[in-house]
């Protein structure tokens, strides 16, 4: 909004106190709750903040920039009389924003088509459409077993040092779905993170010729936790004008949703709230969920907002609360993997603990190929084996096991570095995807694979010597 | 009834005072927009008030309404099909009258369609006749697959003086009255019942036959009664709502009840497209015509998630009176007690474990002791059953937590998933070692009748195996299979095709997503049978496990495609298919 807007609004002088990102506004009569305030400094600088508790004429403001070096004599507090509101419209695409909104790119300000509510509204369930439109990203082991489609939120699960910033890259660059020209708008949101990954992005959308179609939400590592917050959400305010207002298929990417939980639990402890889970607050699984459930397809409307969320696992912990909380909301995550990474595996897909579970909707016949759930279970289901017999090797040695177990030894091996395996610029087809895996899967014995119907084996399966 | 006035406003929680008089769970309508909330507090002549939508933008001072009547739900025709938000607002509609795609605050719609005629035939026998509640004084073809009972609404009793002739009414019509000692009564096709409160029946039953939900796993080793209880916990991934949705479209409930309890928008939709397009292999009629949805989705206000398991359950218990087998599935328990600490947070309570209320013990309590099997009231006298099955979503899988906890005291099936059965694509990733049924007894009578006499010790030997094979792969995982007997060897062999052949079962694979009965016998009886064989041939040292292994790897691997290759209508083929089996052990062993 702009400042202007503000005049003539109520503004309160009177301050009872400050605590972490909160102030304490006395005298404020009639203020809404959820409404949007400007507190001026005693030194003329403005901030925004947001009424998270009304009591009679005492407001509580959570302060967006933090409270730091706001004093409880000579500060202004204008309510402003709405909710926080994002202008939106398509030219923002090819600039770069602040968590508010505001242009950081020396461009000029954006000229609202419309105004949102950043924290959008619960889509009607029953306006929903099933999302099902095969999503290409030529990386094998998301397209062969853990198939992204249009509308679907699937988040990355990675570990500090592992390379998910280049994988969201590649999946961005190369992420098509066949038979249409029109690729995806994104909408990147930099949510807490190093100043060099924000960078990283910001180039390699500039290299692949990108940038036109994007824009980048940045709050970076030193913001205050209040922009953190906003961050998804404003970001995601755009995806929605841009996917329902504009027919746009939108691929959203929020990273790192690690920095945006920590923000969450800081503000959490400073309002004293009882925490939950490692000091997480008890409502951050409905918290987050208006983050993640702002992704899908709506009937009679031409767009889509696909989410890919990035988060880091603290200690590659899966059960640790952020990718908890993230997986029992999504549907389905990518688990990246420290032994794959070090054995110099890329992408080291965790492909046993990773799960799409929008995959069986768009595959098969007609959208990818006829064998490819078939192909998804048996690869599922021999490397989990070849996972156990690696565990018999280990205790009486290889020589030792069965031909059979041998084989599937074997299997794993090329599994892992001809399946798993490719170069961050190689795009493969879902057809190359699926006659690797044939090929791997072809080193197992044929009465092994019990997931897979004759009639696919029979024209597929690679005989020896064949 | 005077109007309070709003002091505080802290996300859903607003106070509001002057409200003496106000009832505790009474229904209000909070500010200009009217916004809808519930009373759950009340001290001197304030009221704490739970606000089922978004309070974004409310003022203190704006006005709050009293209802004079708690949190109810509308009963009558037009409860199938139909989608609803937790307080029974109709979504479809919403959208309709907003032209919104997203769900806005304040929209008031009635539940049930009011234009809308049913053709209601009436029981004019009864006129002149003492009736009372639950009394059927007519009914109306809801669906092509149920017939809606007209009942006499609870609290009502006398004459009944008149009722209208057969045709087309609306709900709103008054289609029969009644003379009591008070004074006379119109009835309707509808009525409204306090969500939280049971409805009253007038004996309950303990539960007899197996709700069968063509889940092999569910049905033959952890069976549930129709009128029982059912938890199913698992971490995310692990298949909580792929097995209801299971249940939602294959057991043999008459009536099914989905409550979607903060979960995913997009498992409400697959339900919403999908069961239109699927037959109930009960009554060859399209699944969504016994269906009732509810849906609070994790992005919609938490206030309304916590009361739609109650909205649900009264539903369901609406058509139990009816005398029908109603299957209430809700997705998932751990949000509505989420909802319970949220809620219980905000008004300050002390909480008690992972700050829960300390009341959540006695609230899972009284929501699944709304289950049952039941002989309703009135005439004429009918039975009918309310099955709860709750999938329970315990932080980072973890068992131990309160919710998991509580739930195991007060449900007698438990549908324990494994993370590490479904990181290797064995779904359902039921855990065979920690699930267990209280109803194996009830139900095995049903199937000695109706299916085989010898299944309860089929589903015995199963168990054994598996039991005997967990504990023979922990010491294969120390010393390798050298050490082990051939009996041994046999057991891990043939716990193979248990579980790769019967356990195992591919929810979205045409024939194998649902399992008749008749099937799930037939395939454990040959798997078993072939177990006997093998061991006669190893005992009479005619050949060695690995032998057979060898030759019979192409038999078996049929036998374990069996699932999905052979379709229920020709079950038969099981048997032919063991036939040629155990004649081939039988060449082996003799040569
Ligand atoms: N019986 C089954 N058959 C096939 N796939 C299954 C089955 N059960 C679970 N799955 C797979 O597992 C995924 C997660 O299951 P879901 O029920 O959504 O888990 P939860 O509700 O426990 O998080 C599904 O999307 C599906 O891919
Ligand atoms: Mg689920």
């Amino acid at each position: 909004m702009s400042y202007a807007e503000s005049l003539g609004k109520k503004i309160v002088t009177s301050l009872t106190g400050i605590k972490g990102p909160l102030i304490f506004v006395k005298g404020a009569s009639g203020v809404a709750f959820d409404e949007v305030v400007e507190i001026e400094l005693y030194n003329g600088e403005k901030r925004r903040g947001r009424v998270l508790e009304v009591f009679r004429d005492l407001a509580v403001v959570q302060v967006f920039e933090g409270t730091t070096g706001i004093s409880l004599t000579g500060t202004k507090v204008r309510f402003l009389g709405k909710t926080f509101e994002l202008p939106v419209s398509e030219s923002m695409l090819g600039r770069i924003f602040n968590a508010l909104g505001e242009p950081v790119d020396g461009g000029p300000p954006v000229v609202g088509e419309e105004w949102r509510d950043v924290n959008g509204e619960p889509l009607n369930p029953a306006v929903r459409a099933y999302p099902n439109d095969f999503i290409q990203t030529g990386i094998s082991a998301i397209d062969g077993m853990n198939t992204l489609v249009r509308g679907q939120k699937l988040p990355i699960f990675s570990g500090s040092g592992l390379p998910h910033n280049m994988l969201a890259a590649q999946i961005a660059k190369q992420a098509t779905v066949r038979g249409e020209a029109e690729g995806f708008a994104v909408v990147f949101a930099a949510i807490g993170i190093k100043f060099e990954e924000a960078v990283f992005f910001k180039k390699f959308f500039e290299k692949t010729g990108a940038l036109s179609r994007t824009a980048m939400f940045f709050t970076l590592a030193n913001d205050p936790p209040m922009l953190r917050l906003l961050t998804p959400r404003t970001a995601l305010t755009l995806a929605e004008y841009l996917a329902y207002e504009r027919d746009m298929h939108v691929l959203a990417i929020l990273t790192d949703m690690s920095n945006y939980a920590e923000a969450l639990r800081e503000i959490s402890a400073a309002r004293e709230e009882v925490p939950g889970r490692q000091g997480y607050p008890g409502y951050m699984y409905s918290d987050l969920a208006t983050i993640y459930e702002r992704a899908g397809r709506v009937r009679n409307k031409k767009g889509s907002i696909t989410q890919m969320p990035i988060l880091t696992m603290p200690n590659d912990d899966i059960t640790h609360p952020i990718p908890d909380l993230t997986g029992y909301i999504t549907e389905g995550q990518i688990v990246l993997d420290r032994r794959l990474y070090n054995m110099g595996i890329y992408p080291p897909i965790n492909v046993l603990m990773s799960l799409s579970r929008l995959m069986k909707e768009g595959i098969g016949p007609g959208k990818t190929r006829e064998d490819h759930a078939n192909v998804s279970d048996q690869l599922y289901a021999a490397y989990s084996k070849a996972q156990e017999v690696r565990g018999l090797a280990m205790i009486i040695g290889e020589e030792s096991l069965t031909s059979r177990d041998k084989r599937y030894l074997r299997f794993a091996e090329a599994f892992e570095t001809r399946f798993l395996n490719q170069g961050v610029n190689e795009n493969r087809s879902i057809e190359k995807t699926l006659d690797i895996a044939w090929e791997v899967l072809s080193l197992l014995p044929e009465e092994e694979l019990t997931s897979i119907k004759p009639e696919y084996i029979t024209k597929y399966y690679k005989k020896k010597g064949a | 009834m005077s109007v309070g006035r709003v002091i505080r406003i802290s996300g859903p929680l607003v106070v509001a005072e002057n409200m003496l008089g106000a009832l505790m769970y009474e229904m209000v309508e909070v500010g200009e927009d009217r916004l809808i909330g519930e009373i759950n507090r009340i001290d001197g002549d304030k009221a704490y008030i739970q606000v089922y939508e978004s309070t974004s933008g409310l003022r203190p001072g704006e006005p709050v309404y009293r209802t004079g009547t708690p949190l109810s739900v509308e009963l009558g025709p037009g409860l199938l099909t139909q989608i609803f938000d937790g307080i029974q607002r109709p979504l479809p509609i919403i959208a309709g009258l907003t032209n919104s795609i997203f769900v806005k605050r304040g929209v008031k719609t009635s539940s049930l369609p009011r234009e809308k005629k049913w053709y209601f035939k009436p029981r004019k026998e009864l006129v002149g006749q003492k009736v009372s509640e639950g009394t059927i004084i007519g009914e109306v073809a809801e669906t092509s697959i149920i017939t809606h009972k007209v009942m006499v609404p609870p609290g009502i009793r006398g004459t009944l003086k008149s009722i209208v002739s057969e045709g087309e009414y609306t709900i709103d019509d008054v289609i029969a009255e009644v003379d009591g000692e008070t004074g006379r009564t119109e009835v309707k096709m509808y009525h409204r019942w306090p969500a939280r409160f049971p409805r009253p029946f007038h004996e309950k039953l303990e539960p007899t036959e197996p709700l069968i939900t063509g889940v092999r796993i569910l049905d033959t080793l952890f069976p549930l009664a129709k009128g029982g209880t059912a938890a199913i916990p698992g971490p995310f991934g692990s298949g909580k709502t792929v097995t209801l949705h299971s249940l939602a479209k294959w057991s043999d409930a008459n009536v099914v009840v989905y409550v979607g309890c903060g979960e995913r928008g997009n498992e409400m939709t697959e339900v919403l497209e999908k069961f239109p397009e699927y037959t109930d292999p009960w009554t060859g009629k399209p699944l969504m015509e016994r269906t009732i949805l509810i849906a609070n989705t994790s992005n919609m206000p938490v206030a309304a998630r916590e009361a739609s398991i109650y909205v649900g359950i009264t539903m369901a218990e609406y058509y139990r009176d009816m005398g029908y087998n109603v299957l209430l599935v809700a997705d998932s328990t751990s949000r509505w007690a989420e909802a319970l600490r949220e809620i219980g947070g905000r008004l300050g309570e002390m909480p008690a474990e992972e700050g829960f209320p300390s009341y959540l013990a006695s609230r899972i309590a009284e929501f699944y002791e709304r289950a049952g099997r039941v002989i309703a009231k009135g005439d004429p006298s009918r039975v009918g059953s309310v099955t709860v099955v709750g999938a329970v979503s315990p932080p980072g899988g973890d068992f131990t937590e309160p919710v998991v906890m509580h739930t195991r005291r007060f449900i007698k099936v438990f549908w324990a998933l494994d993370a590490s059965l479904a990181y290797s694509r064995h779904y359902p990733a039921i855990n065979w070692l920690m699930s267990y049924s209280g109803y194996i007894d009830t139900v095995s009578q049903w199937w000695s009748e109706k299916v085989g006499k010898d299944w309860l010790k089929l589903r015995e030997k199963a168990m054994n195996i598996l039991l005997r094979e967990d504990s023979l792969r922990e010491i294969v995982r120390l010393m390798g299979t050298e050490g082990l007997s051939e009996q041994d060897k046999a057991v891990l062999l043939i716990a193979k095709i248990i579980k790769d052949g019967f356990l195992k079962q591919h929810a979205y694979d045409k024939i194998d997503a649902f399992s008749a009965p008749r099937k799930q016998y037939l395939l454990l009886k040959a798997i078993i049978n072939i177990y006997q064989k093998i061991l006669e041939i190893i005992n009479a040292g005619k050949a060695t496990v690995a032998i057979i292994e060898e030759e019979m790897q192409p038999l078996f691997s049929e036998l374990i495609r069996a699932r999905y290759t052979i379709p229920n209508e020709q079950a038969e083929l099981i048997q032919k298919l063991e036939d040629k089996i155990i004649d081939r052990l039988a060449f082996i062993a003799a040569r």
